[in-house]
């Protein structure tokens, strides 16, 4: 034993490899190996005859995929609810974020960060339902409203073009919330962190020389804070365009990408289409990190 | 003439705990003023309420003359070099030095040209388009005074700014702050903890213990004649007897201080030279630190003391090992009275 040891405390290199290589084949296989694996599916295509996959190298999955306006209205629906939960979330979870690393110590800290992952300690279905409940016609959401009087402005809301529905739970305005309820705690948390290591002697410095709180904030804290706000975003970003749940229990009928995976993958048996699906997410988020990066966005890190 | 800073009766209490209790002082126009004192002794708290970053409890802050008790940093003309510098991580030093301009509003050409002028008084001019993280201690500690000093503040107020910094180091860059006062004429406040670098620098320093000013005076007169058991022991490293000890010691009850390289080490039967005072006790520990060794010495009237003896009169007390009897002696013009009981230490 003692032997093993001296023998790895004066090679660490072997030490190294020990510690990282069961780890690395797992990960190696499992995530990358199967990633890899669907990928290449979709460079198949499905015969339309046979139903069979035919298994040679070609684009026709991806020319399906972005010339059929059924499929691009999927992605541009898909991207846009993406789009707008990120940002929904990012507006939402920045003050509580600024408060919990800034201003909370103690108890109110500790209490405010269990209350943001609690949500994330249930069921995920289970919330989904609730929510159903929640946003239904005749739900609490509907009668509280009309307990303040302002059905009608719960109405013209409804009866907006594209985004409005018979109910709140049967349109895109409900699937929204719900969207942005499950995933605001990986916004605030990534952003918490971020603001967390900015140290107060900054924004002191900053004071000092004569900036103005507002000064101070656009300056020295938002910059600071943009790495933990991609990282949050980026969760909230693949995880709207991934998920399949939210948008088959609530909302309005339109198919969603991750929908389009599970449902061609499944009862349509056209793995590659669904093989293709799944590459959009992947290049929207490598596009997203480009242009961050591109606006310096990890410059602070 | 009005005074650059004036504290009046301020106090900062946090809880139980007066971190600033009832201060009055006033430093001059262009005076380099020290504040001396080990941490939690009230020093950077009174530093933070000169900067802005705090308000008083009680009494009032004076700047040239007007009480800012109440006025945010952002509308003091007070600039600060921070302890661990607070550079901007995000900006590139030409950025950071010229970033209190910015927030002013001075169009970007003017601040930049501004920002290099005060990279090259401090020496940096060929670093501005890096990043802090790029430049090493040295190079940081002067970037953060640029950026203090592009403000042509009133007041410079400087937190431990050496602290960070190797010896050699720290010995220049003391060298290079006095000067650049001396030329910028501005006032200086210098927070330390470091009683060598508050009197090589400082016109006057203000000795903090416990939230309070001990002793505010010149270095040299605090050196030569401290007027408390605390300063004694902080500020020259002084020997000091309690009124009870000068008793059993046989001298007046009257509490005095003696500095370890005004005491002598003589061998246990040796006879007291004229005018000098006497104790018996046995030798601790002897360290040696070049020039001079440091004899460690248990009275036997209890207290342990220091004598700093020269290598050139060393020669007489060879033999003389850890546990063995001598006799301390100084001389008695050297025994500084105390003013207050030497128990507040």
């Amino acid at each position: 034993m003692r032997a093993a040891s001296t023998f790895f405390w004066r090679r660490p290199y072997w030490y190294l490899a020990l510690l990282l290589v069961p780890p690395l084949l797992w990960f190696g296989t499992v995530y990358l190996g199967s990633l890899i694996a669907l990928l290449a599916q979709s460079f198949y295509r499905i015969d339309d005859f046979t139903a069979q996959i035919v298994r040679e190298p070609t684009l026709a999955t991806y020319g399906q995929l972005v010339t059929q306006p059924a499929n691009v209205d999927i992605v541009v629906r898909t991207v846009t609810m993406a789009i707008a939960v990120t940002i929904t979330c990012a507006l939402i979870a920045l003050p509580i974020a600024t408060y919990m690393a800034r201003y909370a110590t103690g108890r109110m800290k500790a209490l405010f960060y269990v209350g943001v992952m609690l949500p994330m300690w249930t069921s995920y279905l289970v919330k989904v339902y609730a929510w159903r409940l929640l946003l239904a016609k005749e739900g609490i959401i509907a009668w509280f409203v009309g307990k303040l009087g302002l059905t009608g402005l719960l109405d013209a809301l409804l009866a907006t073009p594209a985004v409005g529905g018979p109910s709140l739970s049967s349109s895109y305005i409900g699937m929204f919330l719900v969207f942005v309820y499950m995933w605001l705690p990986f916004m605030i948390l990534p952003m918490a962190a971020a603001l967390e290591r900015v140290p107060g002697s900054l924004l002191q410095a900053s004071a000092d020389l004569g900036a103005r709180p507002a000064q101070t904030f656009r300056n020295v804290v938002l910059p600071l804070a943009i790495p933990g706000i991609a990282a949050g975003s980026v969760f909230t970003f693949s995880l709207t365009l991934g998920d399949y749940i939210i948008p088959s229990v609530v909302g309005a009928p339109g198919y969603f990408i991750g929908m389009m995976v599970y449902v061609q993958q499944g009862t349509a048996g056209n793995i590659p289409l669904a093989a293709a699906f799944s590459v959009v997410p992947i290049v929207l988020i490598f596009v997203y990190l480009s242009i961050a990066k591109r606006f310096g966005a990890f410059d602070a890190l | 003439m009005t005074a650059a800073i004036e504290f009046r009766g301020v106090s900062r209490i946090y809880g139980e705990v007066r971190a600033v209790d009832d201060v009055s002082f006033a430093i001059e126009p262009g005076e380099f003023f020290a504040m001396l004192g080990p941490s939690g002794s009230g020093k950077t708290s009174c530093l933070r309420l000169v900067a802005g970053f705090d308000t008083p409890d009680h009494g009032q802050v004076l700047l040239d003359g007007a009480d800012v008790s109440a006025v945010p940093p952002y509308d003091r003309n007070v600039n600060t070099v921070f302890q661990d510098y607070a550079l901007f991580p995000h900006m590139t030093v030409l950025q950071n030095v010229a970033y209190g301009p910015r927030v002013r509003g001075v169009a970007l050409a003017e601040r930049e040209q501004r920002a290099r002028e005060m990279l090259e008084l401090v020496q940096l001019g060929a670093q501005g388009g890096r990043r802090p993280s790029q430049l090493s201690g040295g190079q940081r500690q002067r970037v953060a005074l640029a950026r203090a000093l592009i403000n042509h503040p009133k007041v410079l107020l400087l937190d431990e700014p050496l602290g960070a910094l190797d010896l050699k180091l720290r010995e220049e860059m003391q060298i290079e702050l006095k000067s650049l006062q001396k030329k910028l004429g501005i006032t200086f406040v210098y927070v330390t903890h470091d009683q060598g670098e508050a009197l090589s620098m400082a016109d006057r320093v203000a000795v903090f213990n416990r939230g309070r000013i001990e002793q505010l005076a010149a270095p040299r007169d605090l050196y030569l004649s401290p007027a408390t058991a605390f300063v004694a022991r902080f500020v020259g490293s002084s020997n000091v007897a309690t009124a009870a000890l000068a008793t059993k010691l046989g001298f007046d009850a009257q509490a005095f201080a003696v500095r370890a390289e005004n005491i002598m080490v003589h061998g246990e039967s040796a006879s007291a030279p004229a005018d000098h005072a006497c104790a018996p006790g046995a030798v601790v520990a002897v360290q040696f630190h070049g020039a001079a060794s440091r004899w460690q010495i248990q009275l036997d009237a209890g207290e342990v003391w220091s004598a700093l003896v020269p290598e050139d009169e060393a020669h007489g007390l060879n033999g003389l090992n850890v546990g063995a009897r001598v006799k301390l002696c100084w001389p008695r013009a050297a025994a500084v009275p105390l003013t207050e009981p030497a128990a507040s230490a």
